[in-house]
């Protein structure tokens, strides 16, 4: 049937630089380049092409320009582009569109309506070349109030886990992710002293010397759990939802289980890998409270137990919910968030932006004197380190990063993760495109990452006067609104720029 | 002796070695005008490719070099101190005699003027080869050998 979607993107070829390498069509994974031997000269299949960038990339002569297709319907501010396509997209083939990554519509981005404090005068900035500047921090519940014993400090009974930056990275499973991701992200957070997360795929034993640094996830899907898995991490973490899709569980299909994975997941080959919506034995805060404990028994009480949930409109009442149902850590992943593959229409339309459920959270915990039984982490938006600090003025004691972790490893967000032909080799386990994503390559680029983004917390935090992040944490007065309305400087809880 | 070797397990197959193999023994040494105005010299190195599997492979400057053995005119010689497998492309006259002993089809013709072979010399003059330096994903790393 002839199709009537118009091809997105243009490929534009310099053909006095293309010199048929033919590396655009070996790069390639979604079909766009051919060669045509009669007249040696590159074809294009246009209607392919997602705009992923890595033919463009590796091109040896910079003979490629992807751009928007500049096709036009007949303008409407209704009825957009995006609209039009998405229903003749829908009208051929009966289904719930797919994407991948974190909602990309222009809803209100927060982060650039706050502003950051510096000092002037009254009380003297830091140069952080100069002067240590603290990073460190601990996640874990902290005690109601400090006890002495012989003059020192009572040794807190409650378990906690140490990072040297408060940036970790997000739940993202092997499975979802290729092999060389998925370890250089447990490599690059154990060099770097930070967690990442091993999602809801399992945890490969090979990678269980990396321990200190994993956090292992107990999902709906409760793929690859045994009494190991969870005492040979860090942390565990139950996770309730996303915030690319509240509500929603996850699926991922049987032509993706190879061998290795199936030992991971501890599913047959070859079957799909079936998450639920919901945990089957959750239904109310007591049940959260009893898988807690389970685990918290499991693990011997050493570790702290994190609970995820999407930022959605009373996340403030389940979040206090959640730590008296003995959580030590609550994650709040907002409506940004990514995903492997979500139905669009509930990416771009379900969950709040991450920077109000933050606040909002922190404030009711604090209005209900429980702030300090479980640390706050926030993912889902985060872009950059000005992001971290903002985050963490508002009240978050970490971060997650999944989105500028995988674009740290390559990634160019253009959302067919869900296609499994990532052409840059992150979200794919195709073995002739996984190759693509070079571990140590990967490792090293994660940890420049980490690096970087530490450098510039502690740039911002001399520019304020302030040594240590910690003194950072939910001081709201380092924030001041700028553009927005009263009532969301009052969910801020902050300040309008000038007052 | 200084070694190329390869990561078979991250080659993406670009063959982007291949390609700037051939700018390295050019001409003009550009990497347009050596694929537009000349005539390329055929790559010294080849990915070999299987499936998924794939990796580069150039002279391994082999300890019983079977091209220096054939060679009738005495233009291939193991280099006593180093083990480097040297042509000197003076004495070669194009019989390609080698590239029919070597046992890794690493030895390519070269027909752009007098009939010539062509191999791998570890890019004189350059500290890293060409094909190590423009691998875009470390696939290829030159070491000491271990002896």
């Amino acid at each position: 049937m002839l199709t009537s979607l118009l091809p997105e993107f243009t490929v534009e070829r310099n053909e006095d630089r293309c010199i048929q390498c033919r590396v655009c069509e070996r790069q390639c994974s979604f079909d766009v380049y051919g060669y045509d031997g009669d007249h040696d000269v590159m074809v294009h299949r246009e209607e392919n092409c997602v705009a992923c960038q890595r033919c463009a990339v590796l091109c040896p002569t910079n003979a490629l320009n992807i751009s928007n297709n500049n096709y036009t319907y007949k303008p409407n501010a209704n009825w957009t582009r995006e609209h039009i396509q998405d229903l003749k997209k829908q009208a051929e083939t009966g289904g719930v569109l797919l994407t991948g990554m974190g909602c990309d519509k222009p809803h209100k981005i927060y982060w650039d309506h706050i502003l950051i404090n510096a000092s002037q005068v009254t009380n003297p900035s830091i140069d952080p070349l100069r002067e240590p500047m603290e990073l460190r921090t601990f996640l874990g519940r902290k005690p109601d109030h400090l006890e002495m014993k012989d003059g020192k400090l009572k040794r807190m009974d409650t378990p906690s886990v140490q990072l040297t930056t408060p940036i970790m990275f997000g739940a993202m499973s092997y499975g979802a992710i290729s092999y060389n991701s998925f370890s250089s992200l447990a490599r690059a957070a154990y060099e770097y002293g930070t967690l990442f997360n091993t999602g809801e795929g399992g945890w490969p034993k090979e990678l269980r010397k990396y321990g200190k640094a994993t956090i292992v996830q107990c999902a709906s899907g409760r793929f690859g759990i045994d009494l190991d898995y969870f005492n040979d991490a860090a942390v565990v973490e139950i996770k309730i939802g996303q915030g690319a899709k509240p509500g929603i569980g996850g699926h991922l299909p049987g032509e993706k289980v190879s061998e290795h994975i199936s030992q991971t997941r501890m599913i047959p080959e070859g079957s799909d890998a079936i998450s639920p919506a919901p945990h089957h034995d959750i239904y109310s805060i007591e049940d959260l409270q009893m898988l807690i404990h389970a685990l918290k028994e499991a693990t011997d009480y050493r570790m702290p137990v994190s609970v995820k949930i999407s930022a959605v409109h009373n996340a403030p009442a389940i979040a206090s919910g959640m730590v008296r149902a003995g959580a030590d850590i609550i994650v709040l992943d907002g409506l940004r968030g990514g995903t492997g593959a979500a139905p669009k229409i509930l990416r771009d339309n379900v969950g709040i932006p991450i920077e109000l459920a933050l606040a909002a959270v922190d404030t009711r915990l604090r209005n209900e004197g429980v702030r300090n039984w479980a640390s706050l982490v926030v993912s889902g938006g985060i872009r950059n380190s000005a992001d971290v600090f903002k985050a963490i003025a508002l009240g978050a004691d970490a971060v997650y990063i999944g989105t500028p972790a995988l674009m740290a490893l390559g990634c160019t967000v253009c959302q067919k993760c869900y296609t499994g032909k990532c052409a840059w080799g992150i979200t794919t386990q195709d073995p002739y495109l996984t190759k693509r994503v070079n571990p140590e390559i990967g490792t090293r680029s994660l940890v420049n990452l980490l690096r970087a983004w530490s450098l510039e917390i502690k740039e911002l935090l001399g520019c304020g006067g302030i040594n240590s992040i910690e003194s950072v944490r939910g001081n709201r007065l380092q924030l001041r609104g700028i553009g927005l309305e009263q009532w969301e400087l009052d969910t801020l809880g902050i300040r309008g720029a000038g007052q | 002796m200084k070694r190329i070797y390869a990561k078979e397990d991250v080659c993406i197959g670009c063959h982007l070695c291949e390609v700037h193999c051939q700018v390295e023994h050019s001409r003009t040494r550009n990497i347009i005008k050596t694929f537009k105005e000349e005539i390329p010299p055929p790559s010294r190195i080849t990915v070999e490719e299987s499936g998924p599997v794939s990796f580069a492979l150039q002279c391994r400057h082999c300890p019983e070099p079977y091209c220096a053995y054939a060679c009738i005119a005495g233009a291939i010689y193991q280099d006593e101190q180093t083990g480097e497998v040297i042509q000197e492309k003076d004495k070669c006259i194009g019989c390609w005699t080698c590239v029919l002993s070597c046992t890794k089809g690493a030895i390519r013709a070269d027909t752009r003027g007098p009939r010539k072979a062509a191999k791998c010399d570890l890019c004189p003059g350059r500290e890293v080869p060409a094909c190590v330096e423009m691998c875009p994903n470390d696939a290829l790393y030159l070491e000491e050998e271990e002896l």
